[in-house]
């Protein structure tokens, strides 16, 4: 989009559409929309509470437990489902099926198995992340030159060397991607972990705001939620493309 | 066909004055001029960057100059038109439709009636031998077919001037000697102009009546040559031609300075 | 023998999955996780009495509806996004915020604004399955290879000519592919609706089974739902792949 002349960065529009939220807030077109600079005074007031860094804090801990889960698990999964046929063979239908199925349906389990708390919110999250995890690092593997793995034999690597030192860092592109992927679902997951498991977190926010029908609060805690989902998924694509300078000549 | 307002173009088919064009501060072409004579083969010969594929899209009326003319039988170009058909270097064929829908592409935006259309394609088909592929698709063919598709769609909408970008580029070695024969056979029996962008310079001299040699940004006309002696032989006996060889070895001399 | 190897090894990891679900359920790990045949006879328990038909006509209603709104209004505003760029600057940065942004998170707000009936649902469907049909279709539009356009241009193909000749049929796998994946999310989005908003369908299946400790008939329903959804989005993308076979590896100049 140029305006004379002038390139105008992507995302700029974003603040064109926030002029629009402020003014409709201003005109009290709709209770559900207050105005956008009312919504910011009140993230002012209760982004120091008590209540909030109670809320952030749950939030983050699940989130990183479960993705950290998600990583540590999926990339060695898919390095193996990428280096063995049979393993691959044995795994590959049922990751590409839980990478579609519509796992909300299984979060039930995940309460009746792990309680109502903080356990089945961290696994649910891992669930949803950690799927395209295994089937990016495996397609990182399946990538790899021959030769690369071929060299790194004939000058006698060790099985462990082999993962460690060829394996991994060859497939990092797409390890990377699905790591970033996975990042982005496991927010999703957290926060349906915690409107259907237990109402803790920003979860609870949710609930207790729309439940009082206090509209800035809750405004203030969505957009407080997807900035940090947006931000940590625009860092993870900017670490991508340092790495895919050599994704093209493996 | 005779045009009125210009004297010694008559038997220019394309001429191009004084053309600049910059991409942002990357200057292609510097006030380059040139003619391409009427029913001949002219090859836009040069290093890769110098500005052929800008010259020859503004030839097409794909892009457009920043300043200067270009005039296709005395008449100044605005845009495509109905006397330029173009052959892409990278076929530019659609994925999804046969062979034949896809010669008859060209005529098909022109609004000419289906039966009629595919009636002439065929015709083509026939002419750049691929018979029998009418109803293939185009990843069912070779880099060598494909272009060939290429070729009858540009032939079959009747153009007097065809603009050619590096169209053997992304063939093998010997489809390429072939298509340089038919090439020939082409412009001998075709009554159009050829104009021929390339970066090989036996190729160049093998099929040209004239060779422009184009030299790096901004690009400019350093020479002209006119492999004539050769023309009649048969195509064989060009390539051991001496004056054929002799013409190769120069063009590589001025070249090469060019080239680390 | 080769031929079957593929076959032969997802049933022996299909008899793996489940042998060690049934010996799981056995020894019990849980007092909540039936075995694997308590859970099919569940299954066929719900299927016989009708149960499950009952609750799959609930369950689809506001999928159904709220997929195909989402696939002629996403794949108008991605048309408009990929083919002007006033548009994409104007609309692609709200999708591109909505496909990172936990939207569930809305719910509460949807509930508020349209009740507890079909209407949320509906939404809830909605917000899940338009950012990828739209971002998908934009996508597709605009990366249209520009050699087929160009030579459209030089065989002097209008405007309209380029649209519906050649950027469309270029488009269509990959906004196919992204009503595959529109579906996928709204078939999330479906079963959210239902677990958070009011227990419906399949959901209400769901919660009343485990609300009275029946564990087998909540295992079932979870899993029929789970096979439904892959299953169908299986055949999606056969379809897919039978539609345009052989149109994904010819752009490139090869
Ligand atoms: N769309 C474009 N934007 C910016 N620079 C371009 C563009 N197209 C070509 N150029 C530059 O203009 C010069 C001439 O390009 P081109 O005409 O494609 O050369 P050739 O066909 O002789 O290889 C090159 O240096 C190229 O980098
Ligand atoms: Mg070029």
């Amino acid at each position: 989009m140029k305006i004379f002349g002038y390139q105008l960065p992507s995302l700029t529009s974003l603040i064109l559409w926030g002029i629009l939220w402020e003014i409709a807030g201003q005109l009290k077109l709709t209770f559900f929309l207050p105005p956008l600079s009312a919504i910011f005074s009140t993230l002012m007031e209760i982004g120091t509470s008590r209540v909030f860094l109670k809320a952030l804090t749950e939030t983050g801990y699940a989130f990183f437990a479960g993705t950290f889960l998600a990583i540590v698990i999926g990339i060695p999964v898919g390095i193996l489902m990428g280096k063995s046929r049979l393993i691959d063979e044995l795994l590959l239908p049922w990751v590409n099926m839980f990478l579609s199925a519509p796992l909300t349906a299984l979060v039930p389990v995940m309460m009746v198995l792990f309680g109502f708390g903080m356990k089945a919110i961290i696994l649910t999250t891992t669930m949803f992340a950690i799927w395209i995890i295994v089937l990016n690092s495996r397609a990182g593997v399946m990538h790899i030159n021959r030769s690369l793995i071929e060299m790194a034999r004939s000058f006698g690597a060790t099985p462990m060397d082999a993962f460690v030192k060829v394996y991994f860092w060859a497939a990092l592109p797409e390890i990377l991607s699905g790591v970033r992927i996975g990042f982005i679902r496991g927010v999703k997951g957290v926060i349906i972990g915690q409107l259907l498991i237990s109402i803790v977190g920003f979860g609870a926010l949710f609930e207790l705001y729309s439940g009082q029908f206090m509209m800035k609060h809750f405004w203030a805690v969505l957009i407080v939620l997807f900035s940090i989902s947006f931000t940590i998924a625009e860092f993870l694509s900017h670490l991508e493309r340092k790495v895919a300078y050599y994704a093209a000549q493996r | 066909m005779m045009s009125h307002n210009t004297t010694n173009d008559n038997d220019q088919a394309v001429a191009v004055r004084d053309v600049y064009k910059s991409y942002g501060d990357v200057m292609a072409l510097r006030d380059m001029s040139l003619d391409f004579p009427r029913g001949q083969l002219t090859s836009l010969l040069g290093p890769s960057g110098c500005g052929k594929t800008t010259l020859l899209k503004i030839i097409a009326g794909l892009l457009s100059a920043d300043s200067g003319e270009i005039t296709v039988n005395g008449h100044p170009i605005t845009g495509p038109g109905p006397d330029r058909a173009f052959v892409f270097q990278d076929f530019a064929l659609l994925p999804w439709a046969t062979v034949l829908r896809n010669v008859a592409f060209g005529l098909e935006l022109r609004g000419v009636a289906k039966s009629e259309r595919e009636a002439i394609a065929e015709k083509y088909i026939t002419d750049v031998g691929l018979r029998g592929f009418e109803n293939k698709h185009p990843h069912q063919l070779s880099g060598g077919m494909r272009q060939r598709v290429g070729l009858a769609r540009a032939l079959s909408v009747d153009a007097q001037v065809l603009l050619m970008d590096e169209p053997f580029a992304a063939v093998d070695e010997q489809t390429r000697r072939k298509f340089q024969e038919d090439l020939l056979n082409l412009v001998k029996h075709e009554n159009k102009t050829f104009i021929f962008v390339t970066h090989s310079i036996e190729e160049a001299v093998y099929v040209s009546d004239q060779v422009a040699i184009l030299l790096p940004r901004p690009s400019r006309v350093s020479e002209i040559i006119r492999p004539e002696g050769f023309r009649h032989k048969d195509a064989d006996s060009i390539r051991r031609d001496s004056e054929y060889l002799d013409i190769v070895d120069r063009i590589w001399a001025s070249l090469r300075t060019y080239v680390e | 023998m080769m031929r079957y190897r593929s076959y032969l090894l997802t049933f022996l990891s299909a008899c793996i999955v489940f042998g060690s679900w049934e010996i799981a359920g056995r020894i019990p790990v849980s007092y909540a996780f039936p075995t694997f045949l308590e859970t099919i006879a569940a299954f066929w328990t719900l299927l016989k009495n009708g149960t499950m038909f009952v609750a799959y006509f609930e369950t689809l209603k506001p999928l159904v509806v709220g997929v195909l709104i989402s696939s002629f209004v996403g794949v108008g505003i991605g048309l408009a996004i990929g083919l002007s760029r006033m548009s994409d600057w104007l609309l692609s940065p709200i999708f591109v915020v909505m496909q990172t942004a936990p939207l569930a998170a809305l719910i509460p707000l949807l509930v508020m604004i349209y009740g507890i009936g079909l209407t949320s649902k509906v939404a809830v469907v909605i917000i899940m399955a338009m950012p990828v049909i739209v971002l998908n279709t934009g996508g597709a539009v605009r990366n249209t290879p520009v050699s087929i356009v160009e030579m459209a241009q030089s065989f002097l193909g209008t405007r309209r000519d380029v649209i519906f000749k050649i950027i469309l049929p270029a488009a269509s796998p990959i906004i196919f592919a992204g009503l595959r994946l529109g579906v996928s999310a709204g078939f999330i989005g479906a079963i959210l609706a239902e677990l958070k908003i009011t227990p419906t369908g399949v959901g209400d299946i769901i919660t009343y089974s485990r609300s009275i400790a029946d564990y087998p008939s909540m295992y079932a329903a979870i899993m029929s739902i789970i096979l439904l959804a892959v299953i169908f989005l299986n055949v999606l993308e056969r379809i897919e792949n039978f539609l345009f076979k052989g149109a994904k590896h010819v752009y490139a100049s090869d």
